[in-house]
């Protein structure tokens, strides 16, 4: 059976850690990132990258469009 | 741990690619607080206007509020309106170049309070222009006072111990009102805050654009948004907040379209 599997990455640098990305995940995916940029925000990482499907909810609301999605069809 | 990255880097390849920031938007960061829905709209304006292909036939009218600096962003041409005249100078720009899509993007303040008089006129005289309008119930830029749209009851600067309807009056649905004028031909209200809300969004926009073409009237788009730093709360509260009080009374939906009116 086929399975979508996905990344995103995430500009570290643009990103300004505001978190809206983190509750609309359906996988729980995201989580902000211990350490932080040079302005002091504390970027989005894949804490989880095995359960993203690519499903792109995190770049839609992205206020500042720093997340890129990537999606890739694999077989099990 | 290797076979994970092996995996990723197989995964982040140029063939899949799926959703990257558009072309449209320059490199600048945004200047608006973290989680400001006005960066969302900004990008789906830009996405709308690459997919239609019409970055050359595109004037913007920037506001004054927050987004005075939309010009640095959008990689298209743009002017800058006084406080509340975007309408007016837009009204301008469309009839001597009928041939461009001329939008403008305002927030409530400079829309339902300064530009009142512009909005409504425009509205009525059904100028083939398309307004996107960003609600958030206050006065962000300025440091969070009441706005026109501020919710009964809601707390902000001016209003300390919320908003007094008797003593301030009641809250602007300046949506309602544009509707019933026989100018515009598509008046709806979105929001930005989850993914479904999003892509409606989009697709109102582009309707818009789409009704600017076809020379059918005034397309008028509020977007519900959020302020978390006027309203003093965390990105994510904000958005809950937005959805608990600020869409009981701001209900989403298509008001007017041209084929039900």
């Amino acid at each position: 059976m086929a399975k979508v599997t996905g990344r995103i990455v995430v500009d570290t640098e643009q990103c300004k850690g505001c978190g809206v990305c983190i509750p609309v995940c359906p996988f729980d995916v995201i989580e902000l990132a211990k350490e932080f940029n040079s302005k002091g925000f504390h970027y989005a990482y894949m804490k989880n990258p095995e359960a993203c499907t690519g499903c792109m909810n995190c770049a839609l609301v992205c206020p500042d469009a720093v997340i890129k999605v990537y999606r890739k069809k694999v077989r099990v | 741990m290797d076979e994970q990255q092996a995996k990723t880097e197989d995964i982040i390849k140029k063939e899949n690619l799926v959703f990257d920031k558009t072309k449209l938007l320059t490199d600048k960061a945004f200047h608006y607080c973290p989680g400001c829905g006005h960066g969302v709209v900004h990008r789906l304006l830009m996405e709308v206007i690459e997919e239609l292909d019409i970055q050359e036939k595109t004037i913007g009218i920037a506001p004054v509020g927050c987004s005075v600096l939309a010009y640095h962003y959008m990689d298209i041409d743009m002017q800058e309106a006084a406080h509340g005249r975007a309408p007016a100078l837009a009204t301008g720009i469309k009839r001597t170049l009928p041939e461009k899509y001329v939008f403008t993007y305002q927030g409530d303040g400079d829309l339902a309070a300064i530009g009142t008089a512009e909005t409504i006129h425009s509205c009525n005289r059904g100028e083939n222009i398309t307004i996107i309008f960003i609600n958030n119930g206050i006065y962000g830029m300025t440091g969070g006072q009441m706005a026109p749209t501020t919710l009964e009851n809601m707390k902000s600067s001016t209003t300390p111990y919320g908003r007094n309807v008797k003593q301030m009056g009641n809250p602007l649905k300046i949506t309602e009102l544009v509707a019933q004028l026989p100018g515009t031909c598509f008046v709806t209200r979105q929001a930005v805050h989850k993914p479904a809300y999003v892509r409606k969004t989009k697709k109102a926009i582009k309707k818009a654009f789409k009704y600017q073409k076809q020379e059918m009237g005034l397309s008028f788009i509020e977007i519900v948004s959020n302020c978390n730093s006027g309203w003093k709360m965390t990105p994510n509260d904000a958005n809950k907040w937005l959805e608990n009080n600020m869409l009981p009374f701001y209900p989403l939906g298509d008001l007017k379209t041209p084929e039900k009116k």
